[in-house]
C-alpha cells in the first residue's frame, strides 16, 4: 500500500508539471462552462444541473483519454517501464497507482465547476440531493473512463494512438445500447442481445445519477467495469512475459 | 566465495528468431563481470531475463540464491538495474526522482534524506540535486542512473552499456566509480567496446550471437591466447635478391609455422608475421633461417596477446577462436 501510495504521487506532480494536462482541463473548462451557460443557467430554467451533468458524459469521452494518454505509452516509449516494473513492486500496484493518480488529476478537474453550484445557490434555489448524486455520478463515470483511457495507453507506445483508442472504445461502450435500439429490429431471439448491450451501456446506467436516483446497480456496474478495464490493463503489462 | 548470479542453458526466442541460445555462466561475489559482444548478441536479452523484465522460453537464472521466475520480487530486490540509454523521468528533479526510486525499493522513509544523499555524493551529483532531470547533459543523467542503482545499496549491480555515449573522462570517472563499487557489490555490465570494460573488469564473458563463447578472469583468458603468439620479424633480402614471395615461401616451411604474411616497409625492408600451428615459440627456428639464407635481421618480437584480439576473432566468428579460450 506504501508503494502505490508512493506512485500515485508521483503520477499526481507529474501531471501538475505536464502541459498536456492543463490544456485538457482547460479545454474541459470551457466546453462544461459554454454548455452549463446555455443549458442550465439561464433565466425561468430550474435551479439544476441535470443538462451539464448529462452533457458530461459525452464531454468526458474526448477529454479523458487526453489526460489518461500519457500514463503507461510514454513509460513504454522512453523505457521508463524498464525501471519501473525491476523495482520490486508488482504489475498490479503500478496499474492501480497510475488509476488513481490520473483520477485524483479527474477529481481536481472537476473542483472548479463547483462553482456552478455557488452560482446556483446566489441566483437560485438549488436541490442539493441531485446535484451531489450527480457529482457521484460523475465521480464514478470518470472512473470507468479513465480506466479505460489507461487500458489505451498500455496497449501502445505512442499517445495519440492511446487517445484515439480510447475515444473509440469509450463511444462505443457509452453509445453503443441507443444505437443499437434504433438499428436492430426486434425480433424475439434478438431482443435478448439488445437488452444485453443496453445495459452494457454507460448511458443506461448513468443517467439516473443526475435525477437524484443513486441505484446500488448502477454503482456495481460503474466499479465493476472499472475493475475489468484494470484487470486488462495489469493483463496488457503482463503480456510482454509471453508476447 | 559464492556465487551471486548463475546462469544456467538460458534460451530465448523473440517469435523465430533466437536471441538466446543455452547461455551458461556464473559471476561469484565481488567479482565485477563484462559482459561482452557486439551489438545484438544478446547481451541486454540476458540482463533483462536476470532483472526480470521478460521471461526466458527456457533454462534457468538465479541471482542471489533466488530464482528470477519464481521469486522475481526477491531478486529485484537485490539487484540495482541500470538498464540501456537510462530511461529516466525527465520532469523530476535529481533528488526527488532518486528518493522515490528509494522508497520504491524499500528504503525506509526516515533514512531516505541521508540515502540519497549518500548516493548523490557517491556519483558527484551534488551541483545538479535540484536540477530537472530533463536539462542535464548525458553524462550526467548517466550518473543519475548509475546513482539509481545504488540507491538501496543492493548487493548485485546490473548496468546495461553504463559507458555508451560518454566522453573519454566521463568513462575513465565511471569506471573508477564502477572499481570502488566491486569491494561491496558484484557487478555484471555489459559493453560492446572492449577497452571500456578491459580496466574495470576482473573477468569476461563474452558473448556473440546469442552463444557464450568465453567466459573467465581477464588473466586466465589471457594466458590461453598466449599459445598462439605470432612472430613479428623485419629483414632485409636486397643482397640476396630473394622477394617477398620467395621469403613467404621459405618461412611457410619451417615447422609449426601456419602462415606467414609479408609486406614492404620501405627501404628494403619486409615485415612478416608468422602465425604458429598451436602452443610454439618459432622465433629460434625462424632465426636460424634467415641466418641461413644471408638475410639481414632488425628486430624480432612475439606479439603480445591482447582481449582485443581475442574478442576480435570470436566477434569476427572465427569457429576455433572461441574453444581455444573456452
Amino acid at each position: 500500500m506504501g508503494k502505490v501510495l508512493l506512485l500515485t504521487r508521483r503520477e499526481i506532480s507529474a501531471y501538475f508539471v505536464s502541459p498536456i494536462a492543463y490544456v485538457a482541463m482547460a479545454l474541459f473548462l470551457v466546453i462544461a462552462g459554454v454548455f452549463f451557460a446555455l443549458a442550465d443557467f439561464r433565466p425561468g430554467a430550474p435551479a439544476a444541473m441535470r443538462s451539464i451533468f448529462d452533457i458530461m458524459m459525452f464531454i468526458l469521452i474526448f477529454v479523458i483519454p487526453i489526460v489518461t494518454m500519457r500514463s503507461l505509452s510514454e513509460e513504454q516509449r522512453s523505457g521508463t517501464i524498464e525501471t519501473l516494473l525491476t523495482a520490486p513492486v508488482t504489475d498490479i500496484e503500478v496499474v492501480v497507482a497510475k488509476f488513481l493518480g490520473s483520477w485524483i488529476f479527474y477529481l481536481a478537474m472537476l473542483a472548479p465547476t463547483l462553482v456552478y453550484v455557488v452560482l446556483l445557490a446566489v441566483f437560485g434555489n438549488p436541490e442539493y440531493g441531485p446535484v451531489a448524486s450527480g457529482y457521484l455520478g460523475l465521480a464514478l463515470l470518470g472512473a470507468l473512463y479513465v480506466s479505460v483511457g489507461l487500458f489505451a495507453s498500455s496497449l501502445t507506445q505512442n499517445q495519440v494512438i492511446a487517445a484515439v483508442t480510447g475515444f473509440g472504445i469509450l463511444i462505443l461502450l457509452a453509445m453503443l445500447g441507443p444505437w443499437i435500439a434504433t438499428v436492430v429490429p426486434s425480433r424475439v431471439w434478438i431482443i435478448g442481445v439488445r437488452t444485453l448491450v443496453q445495459q452494457a451501456t454507460v448511458r443506461t446506467h448513468y443517467l439516473d445519477f443526475s435525477q437524484g436516483v443513486v441505484d446500488l446497480v448502477h454503482v456495481i456496474y460503474f466499479v465493476a467495469l472499472t475493475a475489468y478495464a484494470l484487470f486488462l490493463t495489469v493483463k496488457v503489462l503482463e503480456s510482454r512475459r509471453w508476447r | 566465495m559464492c556465487a551471486m548470479i548463475e546462469v544456467e542453458n538460458l534460451t530465448k526466442w523473440y517469435g523465430n528468431t533466437l536471441a538466446l541460445d543455452r547461455a551458461t555462466f556464473s559471476v561469484q561475489e565481488g567479482q565485477i563481470v563484462g559482459f561482452l559482444g557486439p551489438n545484438g548478441a544478446g547481451k541486454s536479452t540476458t540482463l533483462r531475463i536476470l532483472t526480470g523484465f521478460l521471461p526466458a522460453t527456457s533454462g534457468h537464472a538465479r541471482v542471489n540464491g533466488h530464482d528470477v521466475l519464481m521469486e522475481s520480487l526477491a531478486v529485484r530486490s537485490s539487484i540495482g538495474y541500470m538498464p540501456e540509454n537510462v530511461p529516466l523521468y525527465p520532469e523530476m528533479r535529481v533528488e526527488e526522482y532518486l528518493a522515490f526510486r528509494a522508497g520504491l525499493k524499500d528504503v525506509p522513509s526516515a533514512k531516505r534524506r541521508a540515502t540519497v544523499d549518500r548516493v548523490v555524493e557517491r556519483c558527484w551529483l551534488k551541483t545538479v540535486r535540484r536540477r530537472l532531470i530533463g536539462q542535464l547533459s548525458k553524462g550526467f543523467r548517466q550518473r543519475v542512473g548509475l546513482a539509481e542503482a545504488l540507491v538501496a545499496d543492493p548487493p548485485v549491480l546490473i548496468l546495461d552499456e553504463p559507458t555508451i555515449g560518454l566522453d573519454p573522462t566521463q568513462i575513465e570517472e565511471t569506471n573508477k566509480l564502477i572499481v570502488s563499487l566491486g569491494k561491496k557489490h558484484t557487478v555484471l555490465l555489459s559493453s560492446h567496446i572492449l577497452p571500456q570494460v578491459e580496466k574495470a573488469c576482473s573477468h569476461l564473458v563474452i558473448i556473440a550471437d546469442g552463444q557464450i563463447k568465453a567466459a573467465d578472469s581477464l588473466d586466465e583468458l589471457k594466458r590461453r591466447l598466449a599459445h598462439r603468439q605470432q612472430v613479428v620479424m623485419e629483414l632485409r633480402t636486397a643482397d640476396t635478391g630473394a622477394g617477398p614471395a620467395e621469403v613467404g615461401r621459405v618461412l611457410g616451411q619451417v615447422t609449426g609455422a601456419a602462415g606467414v604474411r609479408t609486406e614492404e616497409v620501405g627501404g628494403g625492408w619486409l615485415r612478416t608475421i608468422v602465425t604458429p600451428v598451436a602452443d610454439a615459440d618459432l622465433r629460434e627456428a625462424l632465426c636460424a633461417v634467415v641466418a641461413h639464407r644471408g638475410w639481414q635481421l632488425r628486430e624480432v618480437r612475439r606479439l603480445a596477446p591482447t582481449i582485443e584480439e581475442l574478442y576480435a576473432r570470436i566477434v569476427a566468428g572465427e569457429a576455433d577462436a572461441g574453444k581455444e579460450a573456452a
